[in-house]
Parts: C-alpha cells; sequence; structure tokens
C-alpha cells in the first residue's frame, strides 16, 4: 500500500503562533491521479501544499512522497517534485530560456543533455516563441506556462501547483487546464484551487479543506450527488393559456410521488410557462415525471436536469466556517 | 562536485542578475570614482609612491558599499516569493546561501581589478613595493568577504531592501569601528574589541605581513556569518 500512494499526508498540522492554519489533515494520493484541493480562501490549501513541498515544515505529522518522508530527507523529496507555488513567483530579471537552463542546472541535468531535455518542453508548453523575452515581460498566460514548464523539467513524478489559473483570462484558463490534464496523464498533480469549476473539469477526484481541516474526500461526481436532489426544468408550450392551465400544471406535478416542491418560474414569452421541480433521491426522475405529464396531455416543450453544482455541495461543506467567522 | 555544481548555479545567477540591473554599474563606477579620489590625492599632494591612501580608506568605502550589493541577496526573493521556489528545488540552504555569498564576493572582485591601474600607474612612476599591494588586495578581499557575509545576515533578516541596508550598514559599521573606540574602555575589554575589528585584521595584512591570525579572524566571521544566514533562512520555513 506504501509503495502504491504518491502522496502519504498523515496528520499534518501547521501553527502559526496562535493561529492553526492546518489542523489534522490526512489523506493518500494514489499515482497517476489528478487531485483538486479546494477551499476557501485562509483554508489551509496553500499551507498543506508548502508542507508537502517541503517548503514549510509540518507542526505535527508527516508527509510522505513517494516512500520517502519530506522531513527525514528533503533533497530526495524534492527531486520528486514539481513545484508551481502561487502567484507564480519566478525571476523577472532573467530571460526564459536562461532560466529554463538555470533549473535544469539545479535538477543535476549535465550540460550537454540540456537542450536536448528543455526542447520537447517548451513545444509542450508553448513557450517556444517567448524563449528569449525576460520573464518580467510576459503575459500571465506565458507566466504560468514557464511556470508549469520548469515544474517538469526535472521529470518528477508528482506536481504541485498552487492555484495554477488565477489571475488569467478565460482563453488562457482552458489553455492551462488542457495542459495540466496532458501532464496528468503520466504524473500525479495536486492542484489548488477555489475556482469550482476548475475542479470538475480536470480533477479525478476532489479534497475539500476548510478552516485547516479536510471535510470532503471524493470524487467531483459523487461530490455533486451527495445529499443534494437533483432539479429539473420543464417548459411548457406553445399556446398554452397561461392562467388556466399552469395551475393544472403545476398541481399534477406537486402531486407526483418524488417531487418535493415546484416553483413556477417566469414565462419565457406569452405563450410558455416554466417550472422548476427539485425532486428527492438520486435516481434520475425525468421518466416519472414524463409519464404524468403525458398522462394529462400537458404540451411538454422542454425538459432539462440541472446539474447539481459542485458549488452548491462546497457551500454546504464549508458554510460553517463563514458562519463562525461572521459570528466571531 | 554535486554540491559544487549546484552551488555554482546560484552564483552564475546572482552574478549575472547583479549585471541585470543598474546596481552592479552603479556601485562599480561610484566605487571606482571615490577610490580613484583617495588613491590619487595622497599620490599627487605628499608625491609619495604607495597605495597608502587607496587601501587606507577602501574599508570605510565597503561599509557603504557592501550592504548596497548584499541587500537585496535574500530580501529580494522574500519579496517576491522566489524563495519558496528555490526552497522546493532539490538544493541545500546552505547552498544557497553559499552561491550567493559568492556572487556578490565576485562582484566586489571585479570592481577590485578595475582599480589594478592604480598600483601599475604608481609603478610607471616611482617604485613600487609590490608587498603590501598584494597584501592589500587579499586583505580587501577577505575583508569584504567578512562584511559581506553579515550584510547577508542582515538580508535574510526582512523582505524590505531598504530595511536591509541600513541593517547592513549598521553592523558593518560596527565591525568597523571597533578597534577605535578602544581608548576609553578597560584594557582587557579593548582587546576584544581590537580582536573583533575587521579593519584591525586588514591593517596586518595590509603591511604585507600574512599572518594566518588575522586570516583565520576573516575566515571564522565568514563562516559564523553563512551560518545565520542559512539558520536565518531555515527559519522562513520552520
Amino acid at each position: 500500500m506504501m509503495s502504491k500512494s504518491m502522496v502519504e499526508a498523515r496528520d499534518l498540522y501547521k501553527n502559526f503562533g496562535e493561529t492553526c492554519a492546518v489542523s489534522g489533515v490526512s489523506f493518500s494520493v494514489p499515482i497517476g491521479q489528478i487531485v483538486g484541493f479546494l477551499g476557501p480562501n485562509g483554508a489551509g490549501k496553500t499551507s498543506t501544499l508548502r508542507m508537502l513541498a517541503g517548503y514549510l515544515e509540518p507542526s505535527k505529522g508527516q508527509a510522505i512522497i513517494d516512500g520517502v518522508a519530506v522531513g527525514d530527507d528533503p533533497l530526495a523529496a524534492r527531486k520528486k517534485i514539481g513545484y508551481l507555488p502561487e502567484n507564480c513567483p519566478l525571476y523577472d530579471d532573467m530571460m526564459v530560456l536562461d532560466f529554463l537552463h538555470f533549473v535544469a542546472e539545479l535538477r543535476m541535468i549535465p550540460p550537454s543533455r540540456q537542450n536536448e531535455r528543455l526542447r520537447p518542453i517548451c513545444d509542450r508548453c508553448g513557450i517556444s516563441p517567448v524563449l528569449g523575452k525576460d520573464i518580467g515581460q510576459l503575459s500571465k498566460g506565458y507566466r504560468q506556462r514557464v511556470g508549469l514548464a520548469q515544474a517538469i523539467i526535472g521529470d518528477p513524478a508528482l506536481l504541485l501547483l498552487d492555484e495554477p489559473t488565477s489571475g488569467l483570462d478565460p482563453n488562457q484558463i482552458l489553455e492551462i487546464r488542457a495542459l495540466i490534464r496532458e501532464l496528468g496523464k503520466e504524473k500525479t498533480v495536486i492542484l489548488s484551487t477555489h475556482i469550482l469549476p476548475e475542479v470538475q473539469a480536470s480533477c479525478d477526484r476532489v479534497i475539500i479543506i476548510s478552516d485547516g481541516k479536510l471535510v470532503a474526500d471524493d470524487t467531483p461526481d459523487a461530490l455533486m450527488t451527495r445529499g443534494t436532489a437533483s432539479r429539473v426544468t420543464l417548459l411548457f408550450g406553445p399556446s398554452v393559456d397561461v392562467s388556466r392551465d399552469s395551475l393544472k400544471i403545476q398541481e399534477t406535478l406537486a402531486n407526483i410521488s418524488v417531487v418535493r416542491s415546484v416553483s413556477s418560474r417566469v414565462n419565457e414569452s406569452e405563450s410558455t410557462v416554466g417550472f422548476s421541480v427539485d425532486v428527492d433521491g438520486e435516481a434520475d426522475p425525468r421518466s416519472v415525471l414524463f409519464k404524468a405529464i403525458v398522462a394529462h396531455g400537458f404540451p411538454l416543450l422542454e425538459m432539462h436536469r440541472e446539474q447539481v453544482s459542485l458549488e452548491e455541495t462546497f457551500r454546504q461543506l464549508t458554510r460553517g466556517v463563514d458562519e463562525n467567522e461572521a459570528s466571531a | 562536485m554535486i554540491f559544487f555544481y549546484r552551488t555554482f548555479s546560484i552564483a552564475k545567477r546572482e552574478f549575472q542578475s547583479y549585471f541585470n540591473s543598474p546596481i552592479a554599474y552603479i556601485v562599480i563606477s561610484v566605487f571606482l570614482l571615490l577610490a580613484g579620489w583617495f588613491f590619487f590625492t595622497p599620490l599627487f599632494l605628499i608625491g609619495r609612491s604607495s597605495l597608502r591612501g587607496f587601501f587606507s580608506f577602501a574599508p570605510a568605502l565597503f561599509i557603504v558599499f557592501i550592504p548596497a550589493i548584499t541587500m537585496r541577496l535574500i530580501a529580494e526573493e522574500l519579496k517576491t516569493g522566489t524563495l519558496e521556489w528555490l526552497s522546493s528545488m532539490p538544493l541545500r540552504d546552505f547552498e544557497m546561501v553559499l552561491g550567493k555569498f559568492l556572487a556578490s564576493l565576485a562582484l566586489i572582485g571585479v570592481a577590485l581589478v578595475f582599480t589594478i591601474p592604480y598600483p601599475i600607474s604608481v609603478e610607471m612612476i616611482g617604485t613600487l613595493d609590490w608587498g603590501p599591494v598584494i597584501g592589500g588586495y587579499l586583505g580587501l578581499l577577505l575583508l569584504a568577504g567578512a562584511l559581506l557575509s553579515v550584510g547577508m545576515f542582515a538580508s535574510s533578516l526582512t523582505e524590505n531592501q531598504i530595511v536591509a541596508f541600513i541593517i547592513g550598514v549598521t553592523f558593518c559599521f560596527i565591525f568597523y569601528i571597533l578597534d577605535k573606540v578602544t581608548f576609553f574602555l578597560p584594557e582587557y575589554l579593548g582587546a576584544i574589541f581590537q580582536y573583533l575589528s575587521v579593519d584591525y585584521h586588514f591593517r596586518n595584512i595590509a603591511r604585507g605581513v600574512i599572518d594566518t591570525r588575522d586570516i583565520l579572524f576573516y575566515f571564522g566571521m565568514i563562516i559564523i556569518g553563512l551560518f545565520l544566514t542559512v539558520e536565518s533562512v531555515r527559519r522562513r520555513h520552520a
């Protein structure tokens, strides 16, 4: 079991004076997984990643990377890690190519083999056009790519990325996500974020951390269905007599056994009427609804099952903290 | 070997970085300007063919110039967050600190190389005793090393370069002034102060007498300064 997992966080604690940034976080990540590390700002994501990367020493507990305890042999552990810290700190006064060679030197790649190692990485990360520029002149998107490129120079088995898409525009976010997914094919990746679609888009697994504690550890899909009802939106029309039919439809829908509540929605045009139906249970309720509607001959125009977003689950799991903060 | 490879990488990057910013050019040119003034003034006024003027003022110049060189070494990386990135590299804190130290020493070395025309021009117009000159340069390098390690320690204490500079000047000034305040101290304390003064040991070496005790003093001070810097960096991620 030990050898199978790339990362083992064992009961990690980190105190900064009086404040406890991380309290008792444990998890284990198998080889090849892309894990999203999710939490509100200040939840302890960065501190946890820093402990895994060996930058912060845990106050208590142990981080084990590929069988090597970070505290015992930091150098051996760091060789297995490619780390991109928050806000992508790089040497702004260096040329991109010089910087990559510098990283290669620190990674102990002999000068004669550096070019053959760097070229595919530059192509892959799409930074070949900017190799001659100073890092300080790069756009945020390119800067982030350089950050990812430096992380994979040592061919590490594990990538730790702290908010890799923060501050990027939507196009750049998509590009970086694609790159991370691409890298995730051969590496274990832990990325932290507070952007929820990111996790849905690129992660096999989500670890939600709140107030320094681990509050959820599951797949994005499982988290989405966890404890939350599904919601179906229905649209009737055309040519519904709104005042007459909508009450009848609403009644019918409310009488179906799995339906928890029905709310009528604003009419999208003169001749249609919409409903939003919350349904209990995890099973897809659409066929049940459809049969009932057909039985009464209502002119169904559209039926759509909304995925309850991860956002909602996230809010539920981390809500307690916000309330505590508000009362404190 | 592995150890030196990474230390050398850090030193090389740090040295290039000096020349990517105006720091190196400003420090070197202002140093040469002032050093030239202190070199030529006694030479023409007194008409003595020696470098004593230069060698007696250079340590005082270092009090200001060395912290100007070292202030950014660690403070800047703390501020921009690159120290966090660097600390995630397979690199010991000591290798990093030593690399940065060597880069700053190399910069001082470059500044001193530009002063070599001074002894050569003296040699051309008169006869020069090369013993004190070689001793003087060796002494300046050792003195610079000792103050650089102190200045780098100052830089590791803060994220603010200006603060690092002021702390650095204070430290360097104290180590420079120690042997000049002995006259109102009891004798045993005066001896300790004198021994701890970087200028006292420099004057010994600059006379052309290379004594292992003076050299050991500088090496000891460099090692202590580097050790304190490493500890200070380690505290940052404790």
